[in-house]
């Protein structure tokens, strides 16, 4: 005769050491509870498939918050219905484990619903089991989403309206809706034969993710007892007869041997690598030597303004990234917040030796100013003996200052004049690097394949070209 | 070269990067996005991981995950984001597990708008979740400062297994400087005693309950224990010509730089000002600035984009020795040194 032996499966803790208080032995679990069953079919399934050294629980907030109590594995308690989120990070962290996502209805479906929704989406490693007891267990039977029309509880103390409370959300037909999970199946625990074929759901979603086999998601029917207020035996009849009407028991999506394994790279901190990948050279910067720059060129505070689309960003990057290479400080603050409204567009560069306090060149020592408005609104704010650059192709006034140096330099026709208005930003360094002497030509154009990376061969000749016509117009005109 | 010219919010991630941070959770938010796209272009060159979250919510749970799978971890945001994620970071903080948040702050309440403020302040030094805790808050001032201080965060976050903020604002997060970039970390701390591996020897427990009265409270006193500590040992702040100052400006991130032009300008003119800038919001220097009045400091004048968050800190540890003043803009609006000079003719005609 064969003989049984009745033992905890080995996915069980021996004793329940997280659990606070003498009972070290048994469930917080009300008698009647789904989740004890489920428990057990989970554990057994770990112990089956082997994976019980390999195992990682989510605990979610509902009765199955101290799932963590029970199960042999590593866990992570999870803030209410982020349970998916949390599961999502830890498989990233460890590809090779099975991470279960253990859920309720009210913190899966409610307050956790774009969670699940997502991690299906993603198709996460993971197996999610969906307890829908129609109830808030926990925190003493209110609604949850699931719950019936009709059903009383202590938040639809004359029945759920359908009108005004929404009707029961089927979950594991949202979730089959998505192009990614791999297994999606409800099943239901209210006698023999469903606690059978529930039993064949928990094991096929973790022999899938064991497999590495994406998101799996099994949707429980269980009983509540106590939120109920019923004795289990009358609620195991509840489900069947209530229940099932509602949810459908069956399989709603198995991809079957067409499920593919989903392989997420073990994230890698390889510090001997790092700045190969991320092209940082480990040679010495080298600076360009610096020629004859003025005194009055020496803390430069610049503001370029213009239009959106004339290169006005650019200027300002190219200035701070060439001034860069000579060993300045050197800072870049686009307009930025509420600045930016109305299409005009600018920005501030500071470039000396010393820290750069302000960012904002409120006083600037320069102003570039590529159109007649930002002449108009920045002209006051330069220094007195201050330098202004300004574009006389588009800006028909004179400035007012008198106690400035003026350049008018004929800065969009330059640029269309070789052909591109867009290489301005570029005639406008020149022009820069012609009045204040802290750029040599030269060193400008060794640059631009480095401000230009990913650019054509002919748009870095066309920038040289900008760079010089900038550089010269200033040099036979003033 | 290990120069480059970057945004701040470049220059967050880059630190991410060298501190050996594996996994970037986040969510878009002007004028934060920078820092997730950054993490999206490097982190998958380095064999790293990057999600995009489905919401900032998810992204701290993500966050919650992956530091408590033993990994360096970060995320980023901006006000509202920031409020978003309040309840992770209370469960990141009560289950001690270390992470690094960036918060460029933005306009508000509300939707506010993307200009600077430093209206943050309160919700991310003084907790901002439910719960006893704070985490520790670092106040870069410069695009190298991000860099450094987002490395410097994930050593104190593992140091003392806490969460760390770095908080900076709209300026210092879109502005440009050059940035050297750091030798990258060469070696991890050994997280097993608590993060979860699920290997046969590793049955950790990430969590923060506490079901029994008495745990809680003995759980809370730990953590109280932890911030003392770290109020003992981890303040950090920079001086600027306070040698003979008699009034000390304060302020932080991109406000303490106006303040050093302020200072410039002063000194120029012969006014015996100088400036005082946390680094370190929590810990917050209040030995420090308890101790100004004895060095010869007359008034102080704290300087924020808010309306008077800084400015508390300041005055609870003046407590009332000096005359302490305010002076703030807000919407987006940052103050020009100029405008700061006039303020303190105002008040300190006499004394000038």
């Amino acid at each position: 005769m064969r003989k049984t032996v009745l033992r905890k499966p080995k996915g069980f803790n021996d004793v329940y050491k997280h659990k606070p208080g003498a009972e070290k032995d048994r469930t917080h679990y009300c008698p009647g509870c789904g989740h004890g069953i489920l428990h057990k079919l989970i554990a057994e399934a770990m112990e089956d498939l082997d994976i019980v050294d390999k195992t990682i629980l989510i605990s979610p907030v509902g009765c199955s918050v101290f799932a963590y109590y029970y199960f042999d594995a590593g866990h992570f308690q999870a803030a209410h219905g982020r349970a998916p989120a949390i599961a999502t990070a830890t498989s990233r962290a460890n590809p090779d484990k099975v991470v279960i996502s253990y859920q309720g209805d009210g913190d899966l479906a409610a307050i956790g619903g774009n969670n699940i929704i997502q991690a299906a989406n993603r198709g996460e490693n993971i197996a999610v089991f969906f307890v829908n007891n129609a109830i808030y267990g926990m925190t003493g039977g209110q609604m949850a989403p699931t719950t019936l029309e009709g059903q009383v509880t202590t938040t639809t103390p004359y029945g759920r309206n359908v009108d005004t409370d929404g009707y029961p959300m089927k979950m594991c037909e949202v979730i089959s809706q998505l192009t990614a999970p791999t297994y999606v199946e409800r099943v239901s625990l209210h006698d023999a034969p469903h606690i059978r074929k529930t039993r064949n759901a928990v094991r096929k979603a973790l022999l899938n993710a064991k497999e590495r086999k994406g998101f799996q998601f099994v949707e429980v029917l269980s009983t509540c007892p106590s939120g109920w207020k019923m004795d289990p035996v009358k609620s195991m009849e509840w489900v069947k007869e209530k229940m099932l009407g509602m949810y459908p028991l069956g399989v709603y999506r198995d991809k079957g041997e067409e499920a593919k394994v989903i392989t997420r790279p073990v994230p890698i901190l390889e510090p001997g690598t790092v700045w190969e990948k991320l092209g940082i050279s480990a040679e010495a910067d080298v600076d360009f030597p610096r020629g004859d720059v003025p005194d009055e060129y020496r803390k430069m505070s610049i503001r370029v303004a213009g239009f959106g689309g004339q290169g006005i960003m650019v200027t300002g990057q190219a200035l701070a990234s060439v001034a860069l290479e000579y060993g300045y400080n050197v800072s870049w603050l686009p307009s930025y917040g509420p600045e930016m409204r109305g299409g005009t567009a600018n920005c501030s560069v500071n470039i000396q030796d010393g820290t750069i306090g302000a960012a904002e060149a409120v006083k600037p020592t320069m102003l570039l100013a590529m159109n007649r408005p930002s002449l108009e609104k920045f002209e006051k704010t330069i220094v007195a003996g201050g330098t202004l650059i300004y574009n006389s192709t588009l800006i028909d006034i004179e400035p007012e200052r008198t106690d400035i140096k003026v350049f008018a330099v004929p800065i969009t026709g330059i640029a269309d004049e070789l052909g591109n208005t867009r290489v301005q930003s570029l005639v406008n360094v020149g022009a820069y690097a012609a009045i204040t002497g802290m750029f040599n030509v030269d060193h400008v154009i060794e640059l631009l394949p480095k401000l230009f990376k990913g650019k054509s061969q002919t748009i870095i000749d066309l920038n040289a070209k900008a760079v010089k016509a900038g550089f010269d117009y200033v040099k036979e005109n003033f | 070269m290990a120069r480059m010219l970057m945004k701040g919010n470049y220059a967050a991630v880059y630190g991410a990067a060298m501190a050996g941070c594996t996994a970037y959770y986040g969510y878009p938010i002007t004028p934060a996005s920078e820092v997730a796209e950054s993490a999206a272009a490097l982190f998958p060159k380095l064999g790293r991981t990057f999600v995009q979250a489905e919401s900032e919510v998810a992204a701290i749970n993500m966050v919650y995950g992956a530091a408590g799978s033993g990994q360096r971890v970060m995320t980023g945001s901006s006000g509202p984001g920031i409020s978003l994620k309040m309840e992770g970071i209370s469960y990141c903080a009560g289950a001690a597990l270390p992470c690094v948040i960036i918060d460029i702050m933005r306009g508000g309440p509300g939707l506010g708008n993307i200009g600077p403020e430093q209206s943050d302040y309160n919700q991310v030094v003084k907790g901002g979740g439910h719960g006893n805790y704070r985490c520790i808050v670092l106040a870069p001032a410069s695009c190298q400062e991000m860099c450094d201080y987002t490395m410097l965060a994930f050593e104190l976050a593992d140091k003392h297994r806490i969460p760390v903020f770095v908080l900076t604002d709209g300026v210092i997060g879109q502005m440009m400087e050059s940035v050297v970039i750091p030798e990258p970390v060469k070696e991890l701390p050994d997280k097993s005693d608590y993060a979860v591996f699920g290997t046969p020897l590793n049955k950790n427990l990430v969590n923060s309950i506490y079901i029994d009265h008495d745990e809680l409270e003995h759980w809370n006193n730990e953590l109280l224990k932890k911030y003392q500590n770290i109020e003992k040992k981890e303040v950090r702040c920079e001086e600027y010509r306070m040698e003979d100052a008699e009034i000390a400006l304060i302020g932080y991130g991109s406000v303490s730089r106006v303040l050093r032009t302020v200072v410039d300008d002063a000194r120029e003119k012969g006014h015996k000002i100088g400036l005082f800038r946390p680094i370190t919001l929590f810990p917050f220097p209040k030995n420090e600035i308890a101790v100004l009045p004895e060095r010869g400091i007359k008034r102080v004048l704290t300087v924020e984009l808010s309306t008077g968050q800084l400015v508390d800190d300041v005055n609870l540890a003046l407590a009332g020795a000096i005359k302490s003043d305010l002076y703030f803009r807000l919407g987006g609006n940052v103050p020009s040194a100029d405008e700061i000079t006039e303020k303190i003719s105002e008040l300190y005609g006499e004394v000038m």
